[in-house]
């Protein structure tokens, strides 16, 4: 087991190196002068030029400034964004608030994902499972930020059940209705997957011989159906954390919620570019780790995997 | 033996059935409509007896064995007739009525070890529920006790194990403590032993008979072979086509076959046929070798020499191993032997043996470590591409798996064509000629060219897969278990086939099998093989009347039917 | 490892008689003994292709997103045959701002006064080309190195397994988001720049289910069939690998042209997509969104036609995936 979280652990490096490498290397070594670039629209403040020029090290060789830039963020010392904070203060600032709408948006899609997954499963090809079958293809299919605007319209401003934004506190009951939005697509992935997965554990012979075993219909359900099915659907869900994060921004946007997805969005809009890179090297990061948590899950629940190495 | 042998030796009159099976109609709802699997099926198991179902697939034997234990899938059902077990109905018994039976009255051993074990669960664990939902003591010592009956050694230990850990024997074993665990009055044993190897199935049949004989259990055994029906059960039921053809005491079934399919059968079923081979010629009696093409053949070699030699083949595969590591396994071990032009000779082992690595390194798609193969004087390492190219023309395979064998996608005619043009034989029309008379060879019907391999059945691919390897006018060809998966009666066909047109054409063919009844059938040389090495070779008469091997001796004892006497000639009907 | 044989034959076991000589034989004429292993030619040959179209032919979920389909490409290679109101903002009048539906304008005016109807018609035309072209670029790039690195394996295939892991570390979104930033993609955008950008982060996917079906195919008999028949290498590849691999890649390559037009609409809307000046559906929808609250029917029409032109292609590579599942195809 600890050499296979080894193996995962070291084969995670070249990726987080070679993921950031490439963001790195669009932003600041493509043709043009980056650092005027950066300002955008705005007239060049030769000042802060001047410090950013120094803090990325651009009369170093390109893979010298890349070193610099990896120093720089294992340290946490990401420079300031354009109104003068501290980088890493901001980064401080609004990853709990994505977090918590990340995680809220797992609990809901994983646990009815999972219990209509296994409703539509179990009853395969009777009217529930058709039902939430059509329906599900219906969630995939319109783009978020339709169902947000939607759902924004009517529970938000019509019905008036929860408020269609967010306050700058950003608490729990705030979030529901933007966790919903945000893990709509993923339940509609997990209701399908739990759900091809119960029927293809349900005609598995271990099934039919533990039915053979003597053992009641509920206890089939529970030991051998259930925990079987739940191995791809825990999996797509630890990586599915990491997509969350980084997938905030459309939902961020339309219920303005002070995260990250928010603060990434007027970055670009205003092209701050050394905190997109920040940004965006943070959530790789949380991306690599996600999926590092979904390796041992699987070693977990999957005893082949854990002694296979 | 206890008491309960007596009882039954008292009188078979008074006895009533443990099971009986009544004019048994089984139905299927398929998207095509209502599929009638099963007909007026009847059979009846007395307590402690053994009744064995036999019939090819498709023949609803296991069918039939699943109802009585009430689990068709979803979408059968038992439209009319009777199950009485133990005098009570259970044909439409409620699902908790056949949850009480399940387990401590009917249990099950199933057919596959490898897919009837939960993998994420512990060894122990299975056991353990099976003995908990039936209400019995289930602690460790429980547990073991069950599996060192089914003869797991170290069961304590075992039991913490997880399925992945067990060998198929194993796991076989391990399936059988938890169908026995309960101790059921009935056990319905679906083909328990078809997935593993031949020696390893005798020892966990001979297992499964003590336990119980002990226990006093009635099994129903699910076989395609009806060879280890007769010589495993009391009574036997051949099933065809969804009906009951015949039934009766295995011995007078097997000597005086009634029904026209039954004879078929029995003149068929090679663990019989090779007995019988084998029963003629210690006798005396000449036979003509049933289908080996005899020594005066119709063709006359025209070069009778080693067109085929093996010089100290070796293969060594590297398997990685954890962080970049990696180990040696050596799959083929210094073999050398000689294939005699027109003969058939038998590369005989058990999975892992190295036997089909051999075959494809002679077809020149894996390269040997060491060693060579020399192919009519040449040796076929040194070959260029130009020179490979031919050489393909003069070697060609048949595989095993006649649904991977045959490219989806393709219909009859590419398929046979494919290697007509790849090689630019003829033109269009000559082509289609050509493949005309292939599939006349092979005894498919020439309209068979517009379809695609998924409307054939198994035997009718692998006849396409011959005729697409006779394209070339081949010499040699290598059929790497190429009827290994067929049923009982059309590998007969195609094994037939195989002769007729080696005798025919004066092919040489190297057999590659797991399979000593069919090699009896067909061959004239054998090389047994095992883990790699070649242990025993030498012309299929001396083998099989005198193996100088231990583990030859083992080979020839797991061809079911040991101790059957049959009479050495049998008409096939 | 010698077998037992004193417990292998039940008849030569004393202590079971048979006890039952009851030899039942059916009637023949009952169970006829029919030829082994005839040819069915009743029904007319059907290869695997014929048989997946006629299972589609009869399933609604098919037949419904085929026809939306059409008809969305249709209205996006003759708009003008759909609408004859000029939608763009110089055609606009400002005293229609906001304005409900009237006559010749059934779906009402934008904030712009511009009819909502004219735009959601000229507007598909960029959605579609931009999903359309990205699936193809994504195919090509994609589907070559997963051909490729899935059929040789080796070295190739280790590189393009790390590559690939590493583009999947940054989503499609946030690497459009980042790349849209540049200095070289912040002006002159046009529907090209956005597909050359999707297929960039795109083509990791379809070059892993690629390498996927063709891994399961390569070593099947037939493939080894015909290279001892003397086909080569690539012949091989390109004659039976390839066309037995398409079943998955097309199935994820059509879900796929849905999630590329989410995409573009998700970038647009986010201000950073096509620039204002091109017709599009997400263009529209974030103009829409201000005025939400006081006239939510400009956002929802063309987030109503995104949908539905979403959800048509999401539903046929469901449909597809249904017909041409290779487990039902071994039988």
């Amino acid at each position: 087991m600890s050499t296979y979280i080894l193996k995962r652990f070291l084969q995670l490096i070249p990726v987080f190196l070679g993921a950031t490498l490439l963001v790195y290397f669009l932003v600041f070594s493509l043709p043009g002068d980056p650092i005027v670039a950066l300002f955008g629209d705005k007239p060049v403040n030769e000042a802060v030029a001047a410090k950013l020029r120094m803090q990325y090290h651009l009369d170093q060789p390109f893979w010298m400034q890349y070193l610099l830039y990896l120093k720089s963020i294992f340290t946490f010392d990401l420079g300031q964004d354009f109104s003068g904070r501290p980088i890493a203060a901001v980064l401080g600032e609004v990853f709990p608030v994505t977090a918590r709408l990340a995680i809220m948006a797992l609990i809901f899609e994983a646990f009815f994902g999972i219990v209509f997954g296994l409703i539509a499963g179990l009853r395969k090809g009777k009217l529930f499972d058709a039902t939430v079958l059509v329906a599900s293809l219906v969630v995939i299919g319109i783009p978020i930020f339709v169902l947000g605007f939607l759902l924004q319209f009517t529970i938000g401003v019509q019905l008036g059940w929860a408020k269609p934004t967010v306050s700058s506190a950003a608490t729990i009951p705030d979030l529901i209705l933007p966790a919903i939005v945000l893990g709509l697509g993923s339940f509609a992935y997990v209701l399908r997957l739990t759900r091809t997965s119960v029927i293809e554990n349900m005609n598995a012979d271990y099934v039919r011989t533990a039915t053979a075993k003597g053992l009641s219909r509920f206890q089939v359900v529970r030991v051998h159906i259930l925990r079987n099915s739940l191995i791809p659907v825990i999996t797509f869900l630890g990586a599915d954390l990491g997509a969350l994060m980084g997938g905030a921004i459309v939902t961020e946007g339309i219920f303005n919620v002070p995260g990250v997805g928010n603060r990434l969005y007027r970055a670009v809009l205003s092209g701050e570019g050394p905190t997109v890179v920040s940004i965006v090297t943070v959530l790789v990061l949380i991306y690599c780790l996600s999926n590092l948590l979904v390796d041992l899950l699987y070693g977990w629940l999957d005893p082949r995997i854990r002694y296979d190495s | 033996m206890s008491a309960s042998v007596d009882f039954q030796e008292a009188g078979y009159a008074t006895e009533r059935p443990l099971l009986e099976i009544k004019d048994l109609a089984i139905g299927f709802t398929t998207s095509n409509g209502e599929v009638n699997a099963v007909r007026n099926a009847r059979l009846t198991v007395m307590p402690g007896e053994t009744v064995a179902i036999v019939g090819e697939s498709g023949s609803g034997k296991s069918t039939t064995a699943l109802a009585a234990i009430g689990l068709l899938p979803g979408n059968g059902r038992v439209t009319t007739g009777q199950i009485l077990f133990d005098g009570e109905d259970i044909s439409n018994a409620s699902e908790k009525r056949m949850i009480e039976l399940r387990g401590n009255s009917i249990g099950m051993v199933p057919q596959d070890p490898m897919s009837n074990l939960n993998p994420v669960w512990k060894i122990g664990d299975q056991v353990r529920e099976t003995l908990k939902a039936n209400g019995l003591p289930s602690g460790p010592d429980d547990v073991a006790k069950v599996l060192s009956q089914a003869g797991l050694p170290d069961a304590g230990s075992r039991a913490k194990q997880y399925p992945h850990e067990f060998s198929g024997g194993m796991r076989q074993r391990a399936l059988i403590a938890i169908g026995l665990a309960c101790q059921p009055r009935l056990l319905i044993a679906d083909e328990p032993t078809s997935a593993l190897d031949v020696t390893v199935q005798r020892q966990i049949l001979d297992h499964l008979d003590k336990m119980t004989t002990e226990l006093g259990t009635a099994v129903l055994l699910i076989t395609h072979d009806l060879g280890l029906a007769a010589e495993r059960a009391d009574q036997v039921v051949v099933m065809y086509r969804g009906q009951v053809v015949e039934s009766g005491p295995s011995l007078e079934l097997l000597q005086n076959p009634q029904h026209p399919y039954t004879q078929r059968l029995v003149a068929s079923a090679p663990s019989l046929a090779s007995r019988r081979i084998q029963a003629a010629k210690e006798l005396g009696v000449e036979t003509d070798d049933m289908l080996a093409p005899s020594e005066t053949g119709v063709v006359e070699p025209a070069k009778s020499d080693d067109v085929l030699q093996i010089q100290n083949l070796r293969k060594v595969f590297k398997l990685r191993s954890g962080l970049g590591k990696s180990t040696d396994f050596t799959a083929v071990d210094d073999i050398s032997f000689h294939v005699k032009r027109g003969t058939t000779t038998a590369i005989v082992g058990e999975s892992g043996s190295g036997k089909s690595t051999v075959a494809q390194m002679v077809l020149n798609l894996l390269t040997p470590t060491s060693g060579k193969i020399i192919f009519d004087g040449v040796d076929t390492s040194t070959l260029n591409s130009k020179e490979l190219f031919a050489f393909r023309r003069r070697v060609q395979p048949i595989f095993q798996d006649p649904y991977g064998s045959l490219d989806p996608m393709y219909n009859i005619f590419r398929t046979i064509e494919e290697p007509l043009r790849t090689h630019r034989i003829g033109d269009k029309a000559s082509r289609e000629k050509k493949v005309r008379e292939l599939l006349d060879q092979v005894a498919l019907p020439q309209s068979t060219m517009q379809r695609y391999p998924n409307e054939l059945s198994g035997g009718q691919r692998q006849r396409v897969a011959i005729a697409r390897a006779l394209a070339l006018d081949p010499e040699v060809i290598i059929c790497d278990e190429a009827v290994s998966a067929l049923d009982v009666l059309v590998q007969a066909q195609v094994l037939n086939l195989l002769a007729e047109l080696q005798s025919r054409l004066g092919l040489t063919y190297l057999f590659i099998t797991h399979d000593l009844a069919v090699v009896r059938q067909i061959a004239d040389r054998v090389c047994v093989m095992e883990k790699g090495k070649l242990v025993e070779t030498g012309s299929t008469d001396d083998v099989f009347e005198s193996p100088q091997q231990d583990y030859t001796r083992a080979l020839l004892n797991a061809i079911p039917g040991a101790g059957l006497m049959l009479p050495p000639e049998m008409d096939v009907a | 490892m010698t077998p037992d044989n004193t417990t292998t034959a039940r008849h030569s076991d004393s202590r079971r008689p048979a006890r039952r000589t009851e030899h039942f034989v059916a009637d023949v004429s009952e169970t006829p003994l029919q030829v082994t292993d005839r040819v069915k030619d009743e029904a007319a040959p059907l290869s695997l292709w014929g048989e997946a179209w006629k299972n589609l032919r009869k399933q609604p979920l098919f037949l419904i997103s085929a026809f939306l389909i059409l008809v969305v490409v249709a209205v996006s290679v003759f708009p003008g045959f759909f609408s004859q109101i000029d939608p763009t903002s110089e055609a606009c009048q400002l005293a229609n701002s906001d304005a409900g539906p009237a006559a010749g304008h059934p779906l009402g005016f934008t904030q712009q006064g511009c009819d909502v109807y004219a735009r959601v018609i000229f507007g598909t035309r960029s959605s579609v080309t931009v999903g359309l072209f990205t699936t193809i670029g994504v195919l090509l790039i994609g589907g070559i190195l997963g051909a490729v690195a899935g059929y040789y394996g080796g070295w190739i295939d280790s590189v393009l397994a790390r590559i690939n892991d590493i583009f999947f570390a940054l989503p499609l979104i946030l690497g459009a988001i980042v790349m849209m930033q540049l200095p070289m993609f912040r002006t002159n955008k046009t529907v090209w720049t956005l597909v050359l950008i999707l297929v960039i982060f795109g083509w990791p996917q379809i070059a892993r289910i690629t390498r996927g079906a063709v891994i399961e195919v390569r070593n099947a008999d037939f493939v080894t069939a015909a290279r001892s028949l003397g086909v080569s290498k690539f012949g091989a590849l390109m004659r039976h690998v390839m066309p037995n691999s398409l079943a998955p890649i097309i199935v994820v390559a059509t879900i796929s042209l849905g999630t590329f037009i989410v995409a573009e609409s998700t970038l647009s809307f986010l201000g950073i997509g096509l620039p204002p000046s091109v017709m599009s559906w997400g263009n529209d929808i974030q103009a829409a969104q201000a005025s939400l609250r006081s006239n939510p029917m400009p956002l929802l029409y063309p987030a109503i036609a995104l949908s539905i032109t979403v959800l048509s292609f999401i539903m046929l590579g469901d449909a597809l995936r249904d017909a041409l599942d290779p487990k039902a195809r071994k039988r």
